[in-house]
């Protein structure tokens, strides 16, 4: 293999991995932060470098207003004393929280941070690894978070903390469904798995949801929106459930069971199940950003216009992606602010039989669209007519699955 | 009384598909982001506040002129419109005070004294500002209103001793107090 793609993939995982916990502690930041103006307050805003501990006179109060906070934290976390009690099943217990900060870290390989670079002749992804399989190697990886989540639940051996790791499952299986299904539009729309050709193809026709530039300002390519906005809102609420955040973070659910899966754990599992959760958010939003945004683009054809390849071009792009993320985080703690937290019935209702059915039928009707030149106005019409049935069918089905038994019938 | 069954609420189909819903609720709270953000929070004004959200940011903005008259602060003794310590080592507040966070050592006052007539006053008169509760049950105890809680709340120390109040500060903080009780004094 050549020295150069060698050294170049030992760089890359080593910056995006810091990149990606860097995010977790400005996710940290920005969690606190915006959920304070939020909510009419403040927030941590007068962390300092602590310069007296290291013998100084004074500490060094930056103009930042307290940017140093996610540090003060993780200090906090690694001096406070790491606690096992005595009754937990101590092997699983300690195997927990790496099960969970592994899988979120690990699928950041695959995403496209920016524009292919150049360097001594090879052009290098600015991917760890350009797989070929790139969503479904995420799925792969991402669903096996859980087992933490189930793990630290069931080693904890108390009540609260299992409740947290059933209901981490349920969530978990009837949220990957509609996950997967929710993408089958946009892959069949791709033509293929590999996200950094995805990225290409947007920045030349258009982000997918907002096609305008390139072979984007098409009227099929506008209808594709309909099943396109579709998948969008089911990804992006399955992203929320599956990085269990609110309204769906019915694992750890403070007001019911304590703190959920976590309760018995303190100090740095803690954290570490802490910066999973926040990885598992920053990868879910890369992956959203992606798939729907344009990922490294910066848009409107601007993008060729840039000489490929060169360094500053793809560190532009780099930041560019960044800049959505962040973003999309942004969403994310919006969202918690907004949204409260479903009730365990509403959310398998939601999963099963809202989500689950929709991402279905939105499968067939990209297709449907997708099909129209080469099957005309009739097949269409046909093919519509038959989706309706269908749609239909399964709304009386689904109405049928969620009635109540009578309340005479004991 | 009768039962009044509360039925749910029928939801229109707009309501039902939820999404207008979780729209208008992000509208609310992005307001919201936004007015603190640029410190404009609702009520910031009448709270003293920074603008940046309704809270007051402690050490530079304080709500001193917000004291009520009957706060009750640091525990103080006071002087007199003579400046003759009002306080005369009956040790009632001693006795009363619930922490035990009082300790006076009485003393006589020398014949020569102008005041020899009242004949004692404190000669230590220690107050435990980590025991103090401020009950105010000192102040109400006091025949000779001596001992009044001041609004001064801010008392910090690095260690403990600094935390004990002696006859010096105690007075530092009381001042002068005028009017009243007179019982010693040639203006009755």
């Amino acid at each position: 293999m050549d020295t150069t793609l060698l050294i170049a993939a030992a760089i890359k995982i080593a910056v995006f991995i810091g990149i990606t916990m860097s995010f977790v502690s400005i996710c940290v930041i920005f969690e606190r932060r915006f959920s304070a103006i939020i909510q009419d307050r403040v927030g941590p805003n007068r962390t300092m470098l602590p310069l007296s501990i290291l013998g100084f006179k004074k500490d060094l109060a930056l103009p930042i207003g307290g940017l140093t906070q996610p540090i003060a934290d993780g200090l906090k976390f690694i001096l406070k004393e790491d606690f096992t009690p005595s009754y937990v099943r101590k092997f699983f217990f300690w195997l927990a929280p790496a099960l969970v900060v592994v899988p979120a870290l690990l699928t950041m390989a695959v995403i496209p941070f920016g524009s292919p670079m150049e360097i001594a002749g090879d052009i290098i992804p600015m991917a760890v690894a350009d797989l070929n399989v790139g969503p479904l190697y995420i799925f792969a990886i991402a669903s096996l978070s859980v087992y933490g989540i189930t793990l630290a639940g069931w080693a904890s051996n108390s009540k609260y903390p299992f409740f947290g790791g059933v209901r981490a499952c349920a969530q978990m299986i009837s949220y990957e469904i509609a996950l997967g299904l929710s993408i089958v539009p946009v892959i069949m729309f791709f033509g293929g798995l590999n996200l950094g050709h995805i990225v290409e193809e947007q920045v030349n026709n258009g982000w997918l949801l907002l096609p305008l530039w390139g072979e984007g300002l098409s009227v099929e390519r506008w209808l594709m929106l309909i099943p396109l906005g579709i998948s969008f809102i089911i990804f992006t609420t399955s992203i929320f459930a599956e990085t269990n955040r609110m309204p769906f973070d019915l694992p750890e659910c403070e007001t019911e069971l304590v703190g959920g899966y976590h309760t018995e754990y303190s100090s740095m599992k803690f954290a570490l199940f802490f910066m999973g959760e926040y990885a598992a958010m920053v990868v879910g939003s890369a992956l959203i950003v992606t798939l729907f945004l344009g990922g490294w683009s910066i848009g409107f054809g601007v993008d060729n216009l840039l000489p490929a390849g060169a360094w500053w071009v793809s560190l532009l792009h780099i930041g560019v992606f960044l800049g959505k993320v962040t973003f999309f985080i942004l969403f994310f703690i919006l969202v918690r602010w907004t949204v409260p937290r479903f009730r365990y019935d509403q959310l398998m209702n939601l999963g099963w039989i809202v989500f689950f059915e929709a991402a279905l039928i939105n499968v067939f009707l990209a297709a449907l669209v997708i099909a129209y030149p080469s099957i005309g106005i009739i097949g269409v019409t046909i093919g519509f007519a038959l989706l309706i049935t269908a749609t239909i069918l399964l709304i009386i089905i689904a109405k049928g699955a969620t009635k109540k038994p009578s309340a005479t019938a004991v | 009384m009768a039962i009044i069954k509360v039925e749910r609420p029928k939801l229109s189909a707009g309501e039902k598909v939820y999404f207008g819903a979780i729209f208008k609720g992000m509208i609310i709270t992005l307001r919201h982001a936004f007015k603190s953000f640029f410190g404009k929070t609702t009520g910031a004004g009448e709270l003293n506040s920074s603008g940046v959200g309704v809270t007051m940011q402690y050490p530079e903005q304080k709500w001193d002129d917000k004291l009520p008259e009957y706060y009750r602060g640091a525990p103080a003794l006071v002087t007199d419109e003579q400046d003759r310590e009002r306080c005369v080592s009956c040790q009632l507040c001693e006795f009363i005070c619930p922490p035990k966070a009082i300790k006076i050592i009485p003393g006589e006052i020398p014949s020569d004294n102008e005041w020899a007539k009242v004949e004692k006053r404190p000669q230590e008169f220690d107050i435990d500002m980590i025991r103090c509760i401020y009950c105010g049950m000192c102040e109400e105890v006091c025949p000779e209103q001596a001992i009044y809680l001041r609004p001064d709340y801010v008392i910090t120390g690095t260690n403990r001793s600094e935390m004990v109040h002696d006859k010096k500060r105690l007075y530092e903080i009381g001042g002068k107090r005028v009017g009243l009780v007179n019982k010693w004094n040639d203006l009755k």
